[in-house]
């Protein structure tokens, strides 16, 4: 019970600071999950994000179920799930029933300018991190370079990047095993 | 009854939606011209709130058209319709990991799909570093070169980066810390 509640609160707190989108969380899971409660693994997070982008729904409740369960079970999962969620809630329900020019008021703006440079450099920070755990050779940073360009220029679905890179991954890995 | 279409129509978003919170958009878009319950330009002020107020923004969307259609309970049952289908099917992956995961072919799929994933993180950022760093609107409208580049944001950016990776004293501070530091000085410097 009190590591569900432990779930519960983390992933709350991960939600409130949670600006733009799942990418923007990696940082706080970082901190939070993988630095201070040891509940999973740089790599791990990885791997959630790599699935999180071909399963339906949200990455981030994606990413909350997956270490909720590893950490608790089923209601783990639901745990993380529900404290990922929670401050969206209740934040947004007050600024629907009482600001309704929100987006636009001068002063979010100009904080938001502000929070999406912060953002831009933990997303730059997150990936360095995860570099060592991620790309160990030559193929991998080729594989990487290639989602990297294409996600990047053209406008298509991550599934398909994610679907043919693990095709890669077991062309690779047991061609070289058959070599070796 | 209301509520029961609620959460069946944001668990069919949440089971076909696919690749994150932008992906909800054409199926929330379809929701507005089949029923009704919130208007196209409502929904543009729905993705501009949902992109300035922390959480998942498809999470963020569910919240604000369940409290549109049907107050503090539609926004309940709207966002438990949306991670409904997502929390089973990760359910269901995770048991199938913990069956495979030393399986030689499920391992070689990972050691690809990492990559692909830090791939597809840093193309994310890459959206992102261009919104705050270049302003190509000012540049098309006056061609003047020094017009592209947002120095406010380049400099905050750096000042950041230098902040939490060389300076030990801030190293370790809790990315919140940043987040606030980086709104209050957007909001004296107006960038």
């Amino acid at each position: 019970m009190k590591t569900l509640w432990q779930l519960f609160w983390s992933f709350a707190r991960i939600g409130v600071c949670t600006f733009g989108g799942g990418y923007a969380m990696l940082p706080f899971i970082q901190a939070e999950i993988v630095e201070k409660k040891g509940w999973a693994t740089n790599e791990e997070i990885t791997d959630y994000y790599a699935i999180g982008q071909c399963t339906p729904g949200v990455i981030a409740v994606n990413v909350g179920t997956f270490v909720g369960q590893k950490t608790a079970g089923i209601l783990g999962g639901i745990a993380a799930t529900l404290g990922v969620v929670f401050p969206s809630v209740v934040i947004i329900a007050i600024i629907a029933a009482f600001i309704s020019n929100f987006a636009e008021m001068e002063i979010v703006t100009h904080a938001f300018a502000g929070i999406r440079a912060c953002v831009c450099v933990f997303i730059f920070n997150a990936v360095r991190k995860l570099w060592k755990s991620a790309v160990k050779d030559v193929w991998c940073f080729v594989i990487f370079l290639a989602v990297f360009l294409c996600a990047t220029i053209f406008d298509v679905s991550p599934v398909i990047f994610v679907l043919l890179a693990a095709l890669a991954g077991i062309i690779l890995k047991n061609w070289g095993a058959k070599k070796a | 009854m209301i509520l029961l279409k609620l959460f069946w129509e944001f668990f069919k978003t949440g089971l076909f939606a696919v690749g994150g919170g932008m992906a909800t958009l054409p199926f929330l878009s379809d929701m507005s011209d089949k029923f009704g319950w919130f208007t196209q330009a409502q929904l543009i002020d729905m993705i501009a709130v949902s992109e300035s107020t922390p959480g998942p923004i498809g999470v963020n969307m569910a919240t604000y058209i369940g409290f549109e259609t049907a107050g503090v309970l539609g926004c309940v049952i709207a966002t438990l319709g949306l991670i409904t289908p997502s929390v089973i099917v990760i359910l269901i992956i995770a048991q199938f990991l913990k069956a495979f995961g030393d399986n030689r072919y499920v391992n070689a799929a990972f050691y690809g799909l990492r990559p692909a994933s830090m791939g597809l993180i840093a193309s994310a950022g890459v959206g992102v570093l261009s919104v705050v760093f270049l302003n190509t609107d000012l540049f098309t409208q006056t061609g003047n070169i020094r017009d592209l580049f947002q120095i406010g944001g380049i400099v905050l950016a750096a000042l950041i980066f230098v902040l939490t990776n060389y300076v030990k004293p801030t190293k370790k501070l809790h990315p919140i810390a940043f987040i606030a530091f980086a709104a209050i000085v957007g909001i004296v410097f107006k960038l």
